[in-house]
């Protein structure tokens, strides 16, 4: 994306995300040198997990307190799902396990053993953008982007939801088990687990009403 | 977040014999309020037994009533048609609480068993909560307690339940089935939460050791012939995504515009939903008129107790329950 590009350059010679990897690095060697010596207290010895992510499948060794934001974003450096509050309450970290949209933050990485894990970097096929990615691009559904991945991930699976049958609290006449309308007032609701602080609101609920509304290619 | 070892649990047996001889271990569910609670430092369990591969998660209809398996997902319950048209107030609840993503992590046992969002509870900087620390003292009583209990509350705490599921759970007269190392016993949801009197710390009358396996709702009407409607009313500070200020399950089967039975239970309020029999048994017989829901909301608050911030919860309380039984009285 044109803006991630632009933050990469402008911070000259070192890039915004290899100060990240290489930070990360350092704490992870600092780590292992202490490892190296006797065992300190509260060490946890890996935990074997495999599962699949974007269709690739890995095979890991974790400390049970990483969460599958963070094995996304720093072991495995998919860093386009973002971490906003890291309570479960901003949606920045949205992704999408098994169908089901999730809070990545709030999963430990090892519970997920078997699981097919999609985040923003699995949406699009090769170079052609998903649906829900153009929309958001033709409806100018963002301002700062942060928010954006999880926004999109969240989207794709509440459509899927709604296909589902899903309902939400404001679906009317909900004992009645009638198929879902997808007005304005439900997409809001069914978004309401993702925070956007520069408030796109009104151009996101457009997005994803247009790709709700128009039919899907093949 | 501290360390601790994780234990993937394949069968109820397992789950039940990994925790017996660990006192501080705990149940893994949805983790959305639990691994939270870690990462605050306000848990800090030295091991997590996994139960969410456990066969626990179906959800099966039966001539009595219908079994929600303690693993099943919020969401999947909150779906299901009988659910959905003979249990109405149990999906609203749920619909009304968390986000979908929340919804589709959460369990229906983790949902019984979140923690209270009382600030100071949830924040280990503050050095008293008798809940998190036992002797610590209450920083809520004489501190910022809007949010906070007006009834059946204690010198020592005054946190309300946060879940929205338990109170129309507790309007349903759901039974919680648990299993121990020895044996298994059944729960009604009204002897499973706790006020917290002067032992806060515990939120239910769950042993450690024991492993909810599913929920119970028992038929929806008491007479087969009968209409049971229901209806479950959230009023927070803002529309979605938020806990309740003050919430109502209300459950009412009427006859020719006289009410047979009516259950209600309040959210918000209390350290576990709030239910009166007497509010219940006043309504009995009577025309289904807002005279009528009044005098009930009357009863519900009796004995109401505020502090500083929180006074405008009894009128709001009783505002919700004239309103929720309305609806269910007005709804085709």
């Amino acid at each position: 994306m044109a803006s991630e590009k632009a933050a990469e350059v402008s911070a000259g010679d070192i890039t915004r995300r290899e100060f990240h990897t290489e930070v990360a690095g350092i704490a992870a060697l600092s780590m292992a040198a202490e490892v190296a010596g006797a065992a300190p207290a509260g060490f946890v010895p890996g935990i074997p997990v495999a599962l699949t992510i974007n269709g690739q499948e890995h095979k890991l060794e974790l400390d049970p307190r990483v969460t599958l934001l963070d094995l996304l974003r720093e072991r495995l450096h998919l860093t386009g799902s973002k971490k906003g509050c890291d309570h479960g309450q901003c949606g920045a970290c949205t992704v999408i396990v098994n169908g089901r949209r999730v809070k990545s933050c709030l999963m430990l990485a090892v519970t997920l053993e078997g699981d097919k894990v999609t985040t923003i970097e699995g949406l699009a096929s090769g170079e052609r953008l998903h649906r829900m990615q153009e929309a958001f691009l033709s409806f100018d559904a963002f301002q700062c982007g942060y928010c954006t991945p999880g926004q999109i991930c969240s989207a794709v699976a509440a459509l899927d939801e709604a296909r589902a049958g899903v309902p939400s609290a404001v679906t009317p006449r909900l004992a009645s088990n009638e198929p879902i309308q997808l007005t304005e007032d439900e997409i809001r609701e069914r978004m309401a687990g993702n925070i956007c602080r520069c408030g796109a609101y009104p151009n996101i609920v457009a997005a994803v009403r247009y790709v709700a509304e128009s039919p899907r290619k093949a | 977040m501290r360390a601790f070892s994780y234990t993937r649990a394949a069968s109820v047996a397992e789950a039940l014999s990994a925790i017996a001889g660990a006192p501080q271990a705990k149940f893994l569910g949805g983790g959305t309020n639990l691994v939270d609670l870690m990462k605050m430092g306000v848990e800090h369990p030295p091991q997590l037994i996994d139960i969410t591969r456990l066969p626990l998660a179906a959800i099966e209809e039966r001539p009595e009533g219908v079994r929600l398996g303690a693993t099943a997902l919020n969401r999947d319950v909150a779906s299901h048609p009988a659910i959905r048209a003979r249990y109405t107030v149990l999906a609203e609840a749920i619909l009304s609480g968390a986000s979908p993503q929340l919804r589709n992590m959460a369990t229906n046992g983790g949902n019984l068993l979140q923690r209270t969002r009382c600030y100071y509870f949830y924040d280990p900087t503050y050095a008293e909560c008798n809940k998190r620390m036992p002797g610590s003292g209450c920083a809520a009583i004489k501190g910022y307690n809007r949010i906070h209990a007006i009834l059946g509350a204690s010198e020592d705490c005054i946190a309300t339940h946060p879940s929205d599921m338990a109170v129309a759970l507790t309007a349903l007269d759901a039974v919680i089935q648990v299993q121990g190392p020895g044996a298994s016993r059944s729960i009604p949801i009204h002897e499973f939460y706790r006020l917290p009197g002067a032992t806060p710390q515990m939120d239910t009358n769950l042993r450690h050791g024991e492993l909810i396996t599913a929920i119970d709702l028992p038929a929806a009407a008491s007479d087969p012939a009968a209409t049971v409607r229901s209806h479950y009313l959230k009023v927070r500070d803002r529309n979605s995504f938020a806990f309740a200020l003050v919430s109502v399950a209300a459950v009412m089967e009427t006859e020719g515009g006289v009410i047979r039975r009516a259950r209600i239970a309040l959210g918000g309020v209390a350290h576990k939903p709030w239910r009166v029999a007497e509010a219940e048994q006043a309504l009995a017989g009577k025309k289904a008129d807002a005279e009528a829901f009044r005098s009930a909301a009357d009863i519900l608050v009796r004995g109401a107790k505020t502090y500083r911030h929180n006074t405008f919860k009894v009128e709001l309380a009783r505002r919700s329950v004239v309103r929720a039984l309305t609806t269910v009285a007005t709804t085709a």
